[in-house]
């Protein structure tokens, strides 16, 4: 209950910053973007879009794949900056503001404190997550015909399974949020300067993004902790690939688990000097 | 609603109360130096020291901030830190200076602060917040943004997130910092408002004069030490009687006062002067007589509180630590 009261308070103050709304606009508009170039290069069926996933170019037949295109465009570095910047002002930022000092004080505890502030991240992760998923389903309606779901693995289902599994992939995809949340929520028990938090998510997120993709390091690969986000695409195959799913919400469970006991450990033992 | 204060007896039990409370810091800085802080409930607390002496990091400590290296605290009877979540909610406080988010109002700042304790009522938020901004004086601001505030403004903001509950103790860390003469005063108004609703004041500051007039206890720290605490009347008593003879001859006169074995005698161009201990000035005034000297004037004065906060702090300009 008082809870309750506690994690809308935190919901209002992250949504009412200029800066995170401008952040939900941008995810808004790059699926607008993507679809509309898709369109106009659409007159070349089987042309162009080579080197992108398999469904690029499934996109001019069915428009339900925009989402799926938007997507994956959008996690390599899009989505990743919406949650930590959010992620990475959590505790930082309150540092910074001198504000950390007074909710402690207040008491917020120190725990409830850090389990409002991830519940506010994973939050606004998900909100993220499906403004991509359902502008480009909306995008994709507009720009170009809609119909059965032909899958990757060949098969043809209805509209409706189609989109239930377009909801299934923005769950994972939020999952995966969800752990780069708590990695942002960790490193931002470490700091006073959210910007500095911010830079250090984005550095870990490129860093993995680069190392899972040198072959040398291909045995590291599935500890990385972007390395299994692109796997949604596990869903569009008949029978869904649930190894892939089950090791990716895996992965993103040991990632959540970990930081999150760090940040505990370290936020209910450090000295607040801001 | 229940009337603030003496709800939950704390006429038993001591407002603040710690034992070789001790803080390093982990660069080896020793901030805090085993400090025995006892204060009385009902009391106004004035906790003095110059910049640096570990004024603040004690008030974070009490208040679960940050974490001692040794000894043991308790508020109004609670044992701190782990006691945090249990007490605090009856506890105000302001540290180092106020601290709100810039974007938001007045009054939602106090809502942000008051949604975060699970003690609050909600249903009682708003004429709560309302009644704390109404008693800093600072209603008409309330729709301002933080950002647009003055000084005085956020100082009194802060003092109102103080008042959001009925509370047994306020904790104030430097309220009168940045402010003018005239908020000065008024803080100090407050602050008197405040006590005579029965609730302990803990104030610190690094002017013995801010605080003189609404003391009624003080502690006095010096590089991490607590060198005197107790009423300000005992306080006063610490200080040694000085007599002060004015003569032509003040060469001459110090050694009358030597002779009486008066401690430390002093003679400067015109006044010789002694602490008068345990003789009585009488004797000293027909001493001086006997011996020839001519008297223009005699005097015996205590010290000032000041002179007595500056031997105990010593008079330096740089800070301690
Ligand atoms: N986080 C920290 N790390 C290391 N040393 C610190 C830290 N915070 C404070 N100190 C040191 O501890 C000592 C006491 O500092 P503190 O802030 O408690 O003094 P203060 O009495 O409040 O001074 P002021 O009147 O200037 O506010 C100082 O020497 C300071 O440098
Ligand atoms: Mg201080």
């Amino acid at each position: 209950m008082s809870a309750a009261r506690f994690y809308n308070s935190e919901l209002r103050l992250v949504l009412l910053r200029r800066r995170n709304l401008l952040l939900l606009a941008v995810t808004a508009i790059f699926p607008l973007i993507i679809g509309i170039a898709l369109r106009l290069a659409a007159p070349h069926p089987d042309g162009g879009n080579g080197g992108g996933p398999a469904f690029f170019s499934q996109v001019a037949g069915n428009g339900v794949f925009l989402t799926f295109i938007a997507l994956s465009t959008l996690l390599i570095l899009v989505l990743p900056v919406v949650v930590a910047v959010v992620a990475g002002d959590s505790v930082a930022g309150e540092a910074g503001y001198g504000t950390l000092r007074y909710l402690l004080a207040v008491p917020a505890g120190r725990a409830r404190l850090l389990a409002v502030k991830y519940g506010v991240i994973v939050t606004f992760g998900l909100c993220a997550t499906f403004i991509v998923s359902v502008v480009a389903l909306l995008a994709g309606t507009v720009l170009f015909p809609v119909g059965p779901v032909t899958l990757l693995s060949g098969t043809t289902v209805s509209l409706a399974d189609g989109l239930l599994r377009l909801l299934f992939v923005t769950l994972y995809v939020a999952a995966a949020m969800a752990a780069l949340g708590a990695i942002g929520l960790a490193i931002s028990t470490l700091t006073e300067h959210a910007i500095g938090a911010i830079a250090a998510v984005m550095i870990l997120v490129v860093t993995s993004e680069v190392l899972d993709n040198v072959p040398q390091l291909a045995a590291i690969g599935p500890y990385l902790p972007t390395h299994w986000w692109l796997s949604f695409d596990a869903l569009l195959r008949a029978p869904a690939d649930t190894a892939t799913l089950l090791h990716g919400l895996l992965s993103f469970g040991v990632y959540a688990v970990l930081s999150g006991s760090f940040a505990w450990a370290r936020f209910t033992s450090a000295d607040i000097t801001s | 609603m229940q009337p603030p204060s003496p709800a939950t007896s704390p006429l038993t039990t001591t407002a603040i109360s710690t034992s070789e409370r001790t803080k390093r810091f982990r660069g080896g800085q020793l901030a805090v130096d085993h400090i025995d802080l006892a204060v009385p409930p009902g009391a106004v607390y004035g906790f003095l020291g110059p910049n640096g002496s570990g004024k603040t990091t004690t008030i974070r400590m009490l208040l679960g901030l940050a974490f001692p290296t040794s000894g043991s605290a308790a508020l109004l009877g609670v044992p701190m830190p782990d006691g945090a979540t249990r007490v605090l909610h009856r506890v105000g406080s302001l540290v180092e200076g106020p601290a709100f988010y810039p974007f938001l109002t007045g009054t939602a700042n106090l809502a942000r602060y008051d949604a975060a304790d699970r003690t609050a009522d909600p249903a009682t938020a708003r004429a709560r917040i309302e009644g704390a901004l109404d008693r800093v004086g600072l209603l008409a601001a309330a729709g301002k943004r933080y950002r647009h505030y003055s000084l005085g403004m956020k100082q009194r903001l802060a003092i109102a997130a103080g008042l959001l509950q009925p509370r047994d103790l306020i904790i104030l860390d430097e309220p009168t910092n940045g402010l003018d003469p005239q908020g000065t005063r008024e803080v100090r108004a407050l602050i008197r408002q405040i006590a005579a609703d029965g609730i302990t004041v803990f104030v610190s500051s690094h002017l013995l004069a801010e605080v003189e007039q609404i003391c009624t206890h003080v502690g006095v720290m010096r590089t991490g030490r607590l060198v005197f605490q107790g009423s300000l009347t005992e306080l006063r008593h610490t200080g040694a009687a000085r007599v002060t003879v004015r003569t032509a001859d003040p060469e001459a006169a110090a050694k009358v006062l030597a002779g009486l074995d008066l401690a430390d005698p002093q003679a400067t161009s015109g006044e010789a002067s002694a602490v008068l201990g345990g003789v009585s000035p009488e004797q000293i005034c027909a001493e001086l007589v006997h011996a020839g000297i001519g008297v223009r004037g005699f005097a015996v004065t205590s010290p000032s509180l000041e002179d007595l906060f500056v031997g105990l702090t010593g008079e330096g300009f740089d800070v301690s630590g």
